[in-house]
């Protein structure tokens, strides 16, 4: 493999010698380090195809490699570990094994769609994100991430009642991640809110947490949705060659 | 486009208002302050009937198509129920779910066949492309009253209010599908959107330059990646800061509470403390008008922007 930057040698892959003489020549100093080459042998053809059947992923075969991704990219700037043009690349190349190296930062995209607006070849890589971040957990490299726990909590309750209420996902968020409702920043927000609401404003919110805001007349969207995400779950199982059922 | 300006401010002075969930939870006093305003230039405001959630940006990572029905089903409402070809929405989430399910539906056969089929089991009209036109609450005010006859409105003014606004991810990007923007003239920018700064400003305050409109705030992740979302909120405040600036203005919901949860969070996690207020710009203008802090539901916000209102002469 080509060194495509250097910030992506791994130290474990750097070899340097004290004292190294080759062919009779010393090369001890700056010219004893070595990159250690790889052979990869696990390539996994389909997978540029596997990242093409999650949501999202359906243009990553437009790639040119430019970088404009990783260079507008929010989170790159945080985390130079993050970086969406790599892993497009390893993606197409079929370089399963490195890619999962990063399974723990892929969910982090924060979808500004800076990226997407800068692609030249409309990549959507923000999509391509969503879509990786999907196949690992679906092949079982990761647990579902928080962003995951989230977006599923956010949609249930909106194919059931056709709404949300905003301080009941926040409330069963914590709870399934674990997360005390008791944290200093949260318990300082709920004081600074409540303090300055208006009596109406209250009253609003207490009837919303009582009668749950619903769209009228939602069941039969309620049952068409459903049945749109199971056919489409059960698509993407089989793009992957797993069982449907699980 | 054919449209002249006074085509524009006619359609706009009565549109179908779609609020979203966050308006109606924890942001109400954006919708309350929406309102106070339309009301006071004398602009109608019809709420879709029996709207549902646009999907945020959430139900996308689920399954994008049913992202797309959940728009979609919004316009369709404001057009067969409402009876009416414009939807104004003043989250970004929102205003921007409506215009990308316009496109999606426009440029995607599968989007399209999605939406045909859910709306046929749902049992209503399925949303056509182009049959409604979506717009932010600042093309609202901007066209639909106009910054000269705004002028005429003000009362006591924002008195050199030193602001940075803020516009967020979803105002602007994708660029895609925003095809009236960025093309020069009286339309919005991409890059430096200005319109927000444009009302301000003749509202009376002394906008500042800031250098990270449009940076992102975390608002997706703002509760599952905290950590992330603290430091990209904390970047803003303190490139206000450093700006100048004693209020940033909001124009989304989603940023806005993103801003004032994160700066409590940064304060108590990182002991950064930064001081500067954040304001919807709805409040701002309402206040430049002389309307009052209640109506506006400024005593409402998170953020405690009364004292430094209070000090400068403004509430």
């Amino acid at each position: 493999m080509p060194i495509h930057e250097k910030s992506l040698i791994r130290p474990e892959n750097l070899s340097t010698h004290e004292h190294l003489v080759i062919d009779g020549v010393d090369v001890s100093g700056d010219w004893s380090t070595f990159i250690r080459s790889r052979v990869v042998t696990d390539y996994n053809e389909d997978l540029q195809d596997e990242i093409a059947a999650m949501p999202g992923g359906e243009y990553i075969h437009r790639c040119w490699q430019c970088g404009s991704c990783t260079n507008s990219c929010t989170v790159n700037a945080e985390n130079p570990d993050f970086n969406p043009r790599y892993w497009i690349y390893l993606i197409r190349m079929g370089m399963e094994s490195e890619l999962v190296r990063d399974k723990d930062i892929i969910w982090q995209c924060v979808s500004c769609n800076k990226c997407t607006s800068a692609c030249p070849r409309d990549v959507v890589p923000e999509g391509v994100m969503k879509a990786t971040a999907h196949w690992l957990e679906l092949k079982g490299y990761t647990e579902p991430s928080n962003s995951t726990v989230f977006d599923e909590i956010f949609t249930e309750q909106v194919v059931e009642r056709g709404k949300i209420e905003d301080g009941e996902v926040l409330m069963e968020f914590l709870q399934k991640t674990g997360q005390p409702l008791t944290q200093d920043w949260l318990v300082q927000m709920v004081k600074q809110m409540v303090a300055g609401f208006s009596i109406p404003t209250l009253l609003k919110m207490g009837w919303n947490t009582v009668f749950k805001p619903r769209t009228s007349d939602w069941s039969k969207a309620r049952d068409a949705i459903r049945e749109h995400i199971e056919e489409e779950e059960a698509a993407r199982h089989r793009a992957l060659g797993l069982d449907p059922a699980e | 486009m054919t449209d002249t300006i006074d085509d524009r401010k006619q359609r706009y002075k009565k549109v179908a208002y779609y609020p979203g969930c966050a308006l109606e939870g924890s942001a109400q006093p954006y919708d309350i302050s929406t309102r106070a305003v339309g009301k006071h230039l004398g602009l109608q405001l019809e709420d879709v009937k029996d709207w549902n959630c646009c999907g945020a940006m959430e139900v996308k990572n689920v399954d994008p198509e049913i992202q797309t029905y959940l728009s979609s089903r919004v316009m369709s409402q404001a057009k067969n129920k409402n009876g009416t070809d414009v939807v104004m929405a003043p989250c970004n989430g929102c205003y921007h779910n409506l215009k990308k399910a316009e496109y999606d539906i426009a440029n995607k056969p599968k989007s399209k066949e999605t939406v045909e089929k859910i709306s046929a089991k749902a049992g209503h009209e399925a949303y056509h492309e182009g049959e409604v036109e979506t717009i932010h609450a600042l093309d609202w005010i901007k066209w639909g009253y106009g910054e000269e006859e705004l002028r005429a409105k003000i009362k006591g003014g924002l008195k050199g209010l030193k602001v940075a606004n803020y516009y967020g991810c979803m105002y602007t990007r994708p660029r895609h599908i925003f095809p009236e923007k960025g093309l020069g003239g009286d339309s919005e920018s991409l890059t430096k959107p200005h319109y927000m700064d444009d009302l301000l400003a003749v509202a009376g305050a002394e906008n500042v330059d800031f250098p990270l409109k449009t940076a992102c705030c975390g608002g997706a992740h703002s509760l599952s990646d905290s950590d992330m979302s603290t430091k990209l909120v904390l970047n803003i405040l303190e490139a206000a800061e450093a700006a100048g600036a004693e209020v940033i203005a909001t124009e989304c919901p989603t940023c806005h509470s993103g801003l004032e949860m994160h700066q409590i969070r940064a304060l108590k996690r990182l002991s950064k403390d930064t001081n500067v207020k954040v304001v919807y710009f709805t409040q701002l203008l309402g206040l430049a008008m002389g309307m009052s802090p209640r109506k506006l539901g400024i005593h409402a916000n998170v953020s405690k922007s009364i004292p430094l209102l209070k000090e400068r002469g403004i509430a």
